[in-house]
């Protein structure tokens, strides 16, 4: 089946099996391998990835689904080729060791801060609780992502002097 | 004259990793992530049984499926001799089932197609004709003289029974017990678990017909000790197997084997010419990879009446499951659980042990831990609780008036290890403070009167790690020793190679900051390469707490032997003799005339342009490792916990974790350990579970069925730390990656016995779901009111 979909802003066209998950769809036809296989049962976030904006875990749906939607994986999250300030926040605060859930760990928290610039803890922990870590305890995970979201907020509160931080 | 130079970060600095800017871009490499040209895939069918006679196998309508290319019978890897392969612990394991299946997900036949959808599809195709036999699903049941004999394949065996295995003095121990006060036990089973990395194992085996070079891509914890089984066991030549671990999703002791997928995929890419890869699914990861622990233990405390313990004996069975495959140095049957008597000055210990065959999965790994230390030290730390209790001593003083005191180091233990050096009583203390003991206490008895179930934990645990002088330790024969390389390019880099392989533990950071503080050159100037057995030294790879105990060592040591070289060129440029250079932080200078100097910079260059006649150019060396001893990294752990008598839901309010690893190379990356080791201790406690029914199903299969903790019910950690370095380690670190999962899983579990403890509850095994301790509590109000 012929799809199209827009992959970190680029339009991919893809003819595709109707049964070909959308996580093989994204690593081998369209050749990118930052989005990881963990379980293939829904339960570790490894293939997370965001679909018009909302994390969605790619192997429990057909590449067919996606056809006409929106994906942003790891490999966009980068601004203007800098780092995004969540992955800066991944490494500044020691978010990940193996490395192997940290795409979706860093989508899902990008997905959240651009709902909720300020979360608590607890508010990361709950967004963050259908992705598993082995290595992390999530202890720096969680830390990682308010400190990425303070970062956010103070940079997009950085161009004027006289405007109020977003978060305010 | 040496202008003002930046501080070297060097042991001690919590140096941001540099592997983590390809990992934040999604830039990584891990097997899946290998794409060759012509690559095939193959995806292997797998018992539906636990034990069942094979008759036969009739692949042809797989084989008539467009897209399949081969389909691989355990009778085709017989004609190339390969349907057995040796374990780790000298027995065999079939590759490809033969005879008969042993466990439910063994290795029944393989299929090899274009595409792993393909290959997927054909499985489904395949018919095969088995007689089931009766399961054994207990050691128990196994052991019992009319069970079916499962290793029917080996000629001596005529039972279940795998080993007999003793360590420490029984007689002496007997005679302790003979004549002790209180002899406290405790009858427990250390379930079945998983390591479950988030990547499963897999591999890309090209091997090139034309050159007979065979390259493996491989989920390998240990690449070197891998490329010489391969050469065992296939029989090609050593030189032309290479090891490739690419960046590895999580280890923790399951990539250790060799797992009969890698042997097929390598067969088959042999045989068909082009290169194939082999991914498993998370199931095939659960059912048929190596498993952790299944020890049922019975322990015994012998103390006088004061609170002195005088004597420890455990006798123990092990689940092995259908092939003896334990990854553990070859003289140790059940690893070192010697370690068992802990951080206690035991005068006599005793442990016996029996191994037996089921109809599991093979493959007792050390998951996360030193080889079987963790069933050991929760055995000796639950044994203390319940002691203290049956004394009405409070848990930290027993603890406290049994500890090894610090000016008993070096401590020969009763089972005959010589522990290197501890300060227990400072590391509980610290912990005890942290957590705000005594005022727990205080709380607990309020909270008691008010009926509520409330606990403070503790453990106190030594491990044993850094495996180890080549005297004791070998894996199959071959010395747990391990290489380094170092070379200093002219323009002052350098290039370390190293034996060990990471799996998250950040050696790419750590290690260049061995040499930093060795040699002076910052971190982000010294590449480390590892993973490739092409092109680095020998070694048995990255288990066991070894990579810096063993491998850790060689880079100071090589660093050091590079530094003795650079001295001589150092002498050379600065024209005095050796003896008269000095060495601080990067800086070659002449004693008593600091600012005729020279950087370590300066004397790369020289080594490669400016050199005294006759002397070598180049500034590299190589060392190989065999530490004089293990290491012995301790602490205290302690928790509180606050169990919901209605429901049996338990809720960890508090959890604080004081580790002494020796010195710390990078405090961040130490730290980031132990949260990992102790979340996964946390999960053993708690939930990971692998069961099995009667049939031998394997409940635990997938990880709706297989608990992992996730951020919501993870607890939070305070951490603390002492430091009471290795007398032999160069560098005087210990090893930390598993310090947590080895200590913390009795601390959890001590806590929520001691909120029971007013219900009479004296022990509930792991892992303490909701619905066992709401068990728990009936069973215990029912007995009290009966």
């Amino acid at each position: 089946m012929e799809i199209k979909v827009t992959v970190n802003g680029t339009e991919h066209a893809a003819d595709v099996e109707p049964r070909m998950l959308l996580v093989h769809v994204i690593r081998e036809e369209l050749g990118l391998t930052g989005t990881h296989i963990g379980c293939d049962t829904t339960s570790c976030g490894a293939c997370t990835v965001l679909l018009d904006g909302v994390p969605v875990k790619s192997c429990t749906m057909y590449g067919v689904q996606a056809d006409g939607r929106e994906i942003t994986t790891v490999e966009g999250l980068l601004e203007g080729g800098a780092l995004s300030p969540m992955q800066a926040a991944f490494k500044e605060e020691h978010g990940l060791q193996c490395g192997y859930c940290t795409p979706g760990m860093m989508l899902v928290g990008t997905a959240l801060i651009e709902d909720n610039p300020d979360p608590t803890d607890d508010d990361v922990r709950w967004a963050i609780s259908g992705n598993i870590c082995r290595c992390t305890g999530y202890m720096n995970i969680v830390k990682a992502i308010r400190a990425a979201a303070a970062n956010k907020a103070a940079a997009g509160a950085a161009p004027s002097e006289t405007s109020e931080p977003a978060n305010a | 004259m040496v202008t003002e130079r930046e501080e070297i970060r060097g042991l001690g600095h919590s140096v941001k990793r540099v592997e983590d800017d390809r990992f934040i871009r999604g830039a990584g490499n891990y097997v899946d992530d290998v794409v060759l040209p012509g690559m095939l895939h193959m995806a292997i069918l797998r018992s539906p049984y636990a034990h069942a006679t094979l008759n036969g196998i009739d692949a042809s309508r797989a084989q008539a499926l467009p897209g399949v290319v081969a389909v691989v019978t355990g009778e085709l890897m017989a004609q190339h001799n390969l349907a057995w392969m040796p374990t780790l612990s000298y027995d065999t394991q079939a590759v490809l089932a033969t005879d008969k299946v042993r466990f439910q997900g063994q290795e029944v036949a393989a299929v090899i197609a274009e595409t792993a959808y393909i290959a997927k599809d054909a499985l489904e195709l395949i018919d095969v004709d088995y007689d089931p036999l009766e399961p054994i699903v207990t050691p128990q049941r196994a052991l019992e003289s009319d069970a079916p004999v499962i290793r029917t394949d080996k000629e001596e065996q005529k039972d279940n029974h795998i080993y007999h295995w003793e360590t420490g003095d029984k007689e002496a121990t007997d005679k302790a017990f003979e004549v002790a006060d209180k002899v406290v036990s405790l009858d427990t089973f250390y379930p079945r678990c998983h390591p479950s990395p988030l990547e499963t194992c897999g591999c890309v085996a090209d091997v090139s017909p034309a050159t007979g070079q065979a390259t493996i891509y491989m989920t390998s914890q240990a690449p070197h000790a891998h490329r010489t089984v391969f050469a065992l066991v296939a029989g090609l030549p050593e030189e032309k197997i290479r090891i490739i671990s690419p960046d590895i999703g999580g280890g923790f002791g399951n990539k250790v084997p060799v797992y009969p997928g890698y042997v097929i995929a390598t067969a088959a890419s042999l045989l068909i010419g082009r290169p194939v890869k082999w991914i498993e699914d998370r199931t095939e990861n659960l059912i048929s990879t190596g498993f952790a622990r299944d020890f049922h233990m019975h322990g015994e405390l012998a103390l006088k009446s004061d609170g002195t313990m005088t004597g420890l004996r455990v006798s123990l069975l092990a689940d092995e499951g259908a092939f003896h495959a334990d990854a553990q140095p070859s003289k140790f049957k059940i690893g070192l659980f010697g370690i068992v008597s802990g951080s206690y000055d035991l005068p006599t210990c005793h442990v016996s042990a029996d191994g037996a065959y089921t109809n599991k999965a093979p493959g007792g790994v050390a998951y996360r831990c030193s080889f079987r230390v963790t069933e050991a030290s929760y055995m000796i730390e639950r044994l203390v609780q319940n002691a203290a209790y049956e004394l009405d001593r409070d848990p930290a003083d027993l603890r406290k008036q049994n500890f090894i005191e610090k000016d008993q180091f070096p401590y020969e233990s009763a089972t005959g290890f010589v522990y290197d050096s501890g300060d227990y009583q400072a590391a509980m203390d610290l912990a005890l403070e942290k957590i705000g003991y005594d005022q727990l206490r205080e709380e607990q008895k309020q909270q008691r009167d008010d009926g509520k179930l409330w606990g403070v934990g503790l453990a106190s645990f030594t491990e044993i790690v850094g495996a180890g002088p080549h005297k004791d330790y070998d894996l199959l024969g071959l010395r747990m020793n391990d290489g380094a390389e170092l070379r200093i390019h002219p323009t002052g880099k350098a290039i370390l190679k190293i034996s060990v392989q990471t799996q998250g533990q950040g050696h790419e950071t750590t290690f260049a900051q061995i040499v930093a503080g060795e040699l002076g050159i910052q971190p982000e100037d010294i590449k480390v390469m590892h993973g490739d057995t092409d092109n680095t030294p020998y070694g048995l790879g990255t288990y066991a707490s070894r990579s810096t105990p063993v491998s850790g060592a060689a880079t100071a040591m090589v660093a050091r032997r590079v530094r003795e070289k650079a001295r001589q060129i150092a002498a050379h440029l600065l024209e005095v003799s050796e003896a008269d250079i000095e060495y601080d932080e990067g800086v070659f200078s002449v004693k008593g005339a600091p600012d005729k100097a020279k950087t370590i910079q300066e004397v790369a260059f020289a080594a490669y342009t400016d050199l005294l006649e006759g002397m070598e150019a180049g500034l590299e060396g190589v060392y190989y490792y065999d530490p004089p001893n293990l290491t012995f990294p301790f602490g205290t752990y302690a928790v509180a916990v606050e169990v919901d008598p209605e429901t049996g839901v338990w809720e960890v309010k508090r959890m604080v974790a004081v580790d002494d690893c020796g010195v710390r190379i990078n405090p961040m990356i130490v730290e980031g350990q132990i949260h990992g080791g102790l979340t996964e201790g946390y999960g053993i406690a708690a939930m990971q579970l692998i069961t099995f029914d009667e049939s031998g199903n394997c409940i635990g299969s997938n990880f709706v069925d297989y608990l992992l903790p996730t951020a919501w019910e993870t607890p939070k950690f305070e951490l603390g730390e002492t430091v009471t370095p290795s007398p032999h380690h160069p560098i005087g670190a210990k090893g930390v990656g598993e310090s947590a999962t080895v200590g913390s899983p009795a601390a959890y579990v001590n806590a929520v016995i001691d909120a029971l403890r007013p219900l009479g509850v004296t022990n509930v095994d792991m892992p303490l779901t909701s619905a066992k301790v709401w068990a728990a509590i009936q069973e215990a109000k029912a007995t009290a009111s009966s």
